[in-house]
């Protein structure tokens, strides 16, 4: 974990986590302060905030895994046109442009969501979070609309097989933006109605993970779809 | 209304399908039957089926491999029976049935059999080893559970609604495309191994954080029984490769649903790319398999030598070694494939470096046995029938590595015959080790050893009988999956192979009588002390079956055997340790958020196989919304008072006394 994201989330945490999974139920939560096990074979099991952060980056680390492999495919098939239309052609700058301006945007009020819970203010991290999904919904507009027209032109995913994995690379990144929506939807509900449990705390740490890690697989979707298309 | 799907869909013109299928459902719906009319229904759903426990968990996925090895076994015999009767004629099974059961073949004992088994021993066995109270995420664990047997469902599901895929196990393009096979066989094999493919891929998520981050204290990384370091590495390689596979076949998933053109041989879509992808999971899946397997064997050899493990860090090196090459070597699977003699030769000479590290390894298992108290039980038979049977297999499987020898090799019986020496000598014989190995743990008695001995020599005379026949056949060059053939060199030796296979059948009834006489005389083979084989890693510090909560006290290890240190300890001061302070352990609470989400998988899986679009959104919503109540739940724990952990423990410490009193000359021989 970065250290970034570990210290804005040590401190909303207590130090002995009460929820820790199978761990002894302490009466005394003020008692030995020194033991905080990392999980390296010194205490014991690390504390369950850093196993569930854990768990998540390996989930978001095979994700990246499997979008490589749609990258690899792009890779191999970019310049498989079959007499359609390519790359140049069919991408608008501008849109790409406000696309990418929305998420990363929606990164940075993610972030100043990560804050706000640190801060333990309800009304900021609903209001940061809103502010996220919005700007993803509307990236996820663009992309619809760029979509649409690029099919009305005729160059639909079964034009060619350049198309087919740019449709797919892209709608995957799409696919995922959908559905981190629906799981800020759900935080933000989540939030509302049960405050700042230290579980609900570890889902909005993984739920931060998941954004940023979206805008990382955009930065390279950018580079290697769009940048090396049009050049 | 119901898309594809129609009457003509289930095949009352073949017998065989509709027999078979027919009467696993009927297996299937007695035993429910037989659950609700006894009043067992609730103890099922109570105890086993919403159970989040990561040893019920292990239990029912091996449960769920041993069936579907006696269903893909049953379709080898189908294919050594064909193969004996259709010299110059055509058999009992038509082309398009023998197509089909091939497939089903070796998809169902890779994905269904193989992998249960092996993920169903990490289950049960890791958390115990590694000195804690369940895995990482123990509801997540149980959706991976439910989501395979999704998978297994699916794919059995294909003999009696529809078909199965034509392909082979792996479902080369273009063949594999809609034009060539534009039945749903195809679907069915990708949709349940999407499905199932998730499951997995969680499980190794589950796996490496566990490992990873939850260990008894003072279980450093170089302090990790083998087995645990083979089941990170098998798991860090699911993480790794799965997803490549979910990728695979989405693509072609996409071309077959949407008219995309990845794979097409029109309009630019590239048959070599999926190739080159399925092997990059495929080869590395070779290794999530035979890596614990080798962890397994470790474990026993060990055990029944009476000695450590020998070259313990030169073992860890050489597992992570297989681990980093495995993913180096795909190409091998298709040298005659165009990539060129340069490419051809970094791979087969990776491919051979591989033998290297498995090498030391053989040496490691040979030297631990060397100058040890061997007790030849069923677990250490299969072990060194495994030593033998693996080194050969390994031999050539170093052969078809070498880049000319292939081009002659590749696609015939001796390929077949390789990987096959390589898996049932390897992961086969591991399961059975393990299974045999661990069940006292699992259950609370031993497997009857007399029964258990022949399963293993019917196994390993049959294995010869069946395989060598097909390295010659091989060798005189017949090719892989023929239906038919009329070269009278080749009919001995399939004959031979077709003997052999009754052999294997004597090995899977002298297996079934084993459990079953193993459940009548468990009061005799009882395991009252939890430590049936004099074991070193902490699963046999605990009694057998362990408590819902493992360990009363998580145990502090200070070296490589903790477990045998503690018993060398209790045998020469001739007491046990003194009693810690019980404290109430909280435990998850069990959930059915497993079963129900891959109760919709399996609707929405149906749906999209026979394109019944209405049923696939209200699957989708359905699982999204056990998703939304689960994550709703306030209560995720319950709490086992101290008085009731002090109760169990001080069970298993009267018992343990009354073993040292009754053992007292140990403790002369101890000093």
């Amino acid at each position: 974990m970065s250290s970034t994201t570990d210290t804005l989330f040590q401190a909303v945490e207590p130090r002995l986590d009460p929820y820790r999974l199978g761990r002894r139920v302490r009466t005394d939560h003020g008692g030995d302060g020194h033991f905080e096990p990392t999980g390296h074979g010194e205490g014991g099991p690390a504390s369950k905030r850093v196993v569930v952060a854990y768990g998540f980056w390996i989930f978001i680390l095979s994700d990246f895994v499997m979008f490589s492999a749609f990258f690899a495919a792009h890779a191999v098939l970019q310049s498989a046109t079959a007499g359609g239309p390519s790359g140049p052609e069919l991408f608008s700058p501008t849109s790409i442009a406000i696309e990418t301006g929305c998420l990363l945007l929606s990164s940075f009020t993610c972030g100043l969501s990560a804050v706000a819970t640190r801060a333990r203010s309800l009304l900021w991290t609903e209001a940061a979070l809103l502010v996220t999904g919005l700007l993803g919904a509307v990236f996820l507009v663009l992309e619809a609309h760029d979509f649409a027209a690029m099919v009305a032109a005729g160059a639909g995913p079964q034009r060619s097989a350049f198309l087919s994995s740019f449709f797919s690379v892209v709608g995957l990144h799409g696919l995922h933006v959908t559905a981190g929506l629906l799981w800020l939807g759900t935080m933000m509900a989540q939030v509302f109605a049960k405050g700042f449990r230290p579980n609900i705390l570890r889902r909005l740490l993984c739920f931060n993970l998941f954004w940023h890690a979206l805008d990382i697989i955009w930065v390279a979707l950018f580079t290697i779809v769009y940048l090396i298309g049009l050049g | 209304m119901l898309g594809k799907l129609t009457w003509s869909a289930i095949p009352l013109d073949q017998p065989i399908p509709l027999f078979a299928g027919g009467g696993a459902f009927m297996i299937v719906l007695a035993v429910i039957a037989w659950a609700i009319l006894s009043g067992r229904m609730g103890y099922l759903w109570r105890e086993w089926i919403t159970s989040v426990d990561h040893k019920r968990i292990g239990v029912m996925y091996v449960l769920l491999g041993l069936v579907m090895l006696l269903r893909g076994f049953v379709d080898a015999i189908m294919m050594r029976g064909q193969q004996a009767f259709a010299y110059h004629n055509n058999g009992f099974l038509p082309p398009e049935h023998y197509d089909q059961i091939f497939s089903a073949h070796g998809t169902i004992m890779i994905f269904f059999a193989a992998m249960p088994i092996m993920i169903g021993l990490m289950n049960f066995v890791v958390p115990l080893q590694l000195g804690i109270r369940d895995v990482a995420f123990p509801t997540l664990n149980s959706t991976s559970l439910w989501l395979t047997a999704t998978g297994a469902l699916l794919v059995n599901l294909s003999l009696i609604v529809g078909e199965f895929a034509r392909t082979g196990w792996l479902p080369y393009p273009p063949l594999s495309e809609l034009p060539y096979s534009p039945t749903v066989g195809v679907d069915y094999y990708d949709w349940s191994l999407l499905i199932s493919g998730v499951g997995t891929l969680m499980t190794g998520i589950n796996f490496v954080t566990t490992i990873l981050k939850m260990r008894a204290p003072g279980m450093s990384y170089l302090r990790m029984p083998m087995f645990c370091w083979t089941a990170l590495c098998s798991n860090l390689l699911i993480v790794a490769a799965f997803p490549i596979l979910t990728a695979t076949l989405a693509m072609l998933t996409l071309d077959r649903y949407l008219g995309f053109h990845f794979f097409t041989n029109t309009d630019g879509g590239n048959m070599m790319m999926f190739i080159n992808l399925i092997w990059a999971w495929g080869h590395p899946e070779v290794y999530i398999l035979v890596l614990p397997a080798f962890g397994i064997f470790s474990e026993v050899i060990s055990t029944f030598s009476g000695k450590p493990l020998f070259g313990y860090r030169s073992m860890v090196l050489a597992t992570l070694g297989i681990c980093i090459v495995s993913f180096v070597v795909w190409l091998h699977h298709f040298f005659t494939m165009g990539a060129g003699g340069d490419v051809n030769a970094v791979f087969g000479i990776a491919s051979s470096i591989i033998a290297v590290m498995t090498g030391v390894k053989i040496y490691n298992w040979l030297f631990t046995m060397y100058g040890g108290i061997i007790r030849f039980t069923t677990p250490m038979l299969y072990s060194i029938g495994f030593i033998v049977t693996f080194a050969l297999g390994g031999m050539t499987g170093v052969l078809l590595a070498v880049v000319p020898a292939d081009f002659l090799l590749h696609n015939s019986l001796f390929l077949v015959a390789h990987f096959h020496n390589v898996i049932i000598g390897g992961v086969l014989f591991a399961g059975l080790a393990g299974i045999t190995y661990w069940f006292p743990k699992a259950f609370g008695f031993r497997l009857d050893e007399r029964w258990g001995q022949a399963a293993f020599w019917c196994q390993l005379v049959g294995f010869y009988m069946v395989f060598v026949p097909l390295y010659v056949a091989g060798l005189l060059g017949m090719t892989r999956r023929l239906q038919h053939y009329d070269v009278a060199a080749w009919h001995p030796y399939v004959i031979a192979a077709g003997f052999g296979i009754f052999v294997l059948i004597g090995a899977a009834i002298c297996q079934v009588i084993q459990i079953v006489v193993s459940i009548r005389d468990r009061e005799k083979l009882r395991d009252e002390l939890g430590d049936p084989w004099d074991g070193r890693s902490l699963e046999w510090s605990t009694t057998s079956p362990p408590p819902v909560f493992n360990f009363a006290v998580l145990p502090n290890v200070s070296g490589e055997e903790p477990y045998w240190e503690i018993k060398r300890r209790a045998i020469l001061s001739q007491q046990l340790a003194a009693e810690p302070d019980y404290e109430a352990i909280e435990l998850p609470r069990n959930s059915p958020t497993g079963f129900i989400t891959a109760f919709f998988s399996t609707i929405t899986g149906f749906a999209l196989i026979w394109h019944i679009w209405w049923l696939v959104l209200l699957g989708i919503v359905g699982a999204y919304a056990v998703f939304v109540w689960f994550a709703w739940r306030d209560v995720e724990e319950y709490v086992i008072p101290a008085e009731e952990v002090a109760r169990l423990e001080r069970e298993r410490r009267v018992i343990r006394q009354r073993w040292l009193d009754e053992h007292k000359q140990l403790a002369r021989v101890a000093a």
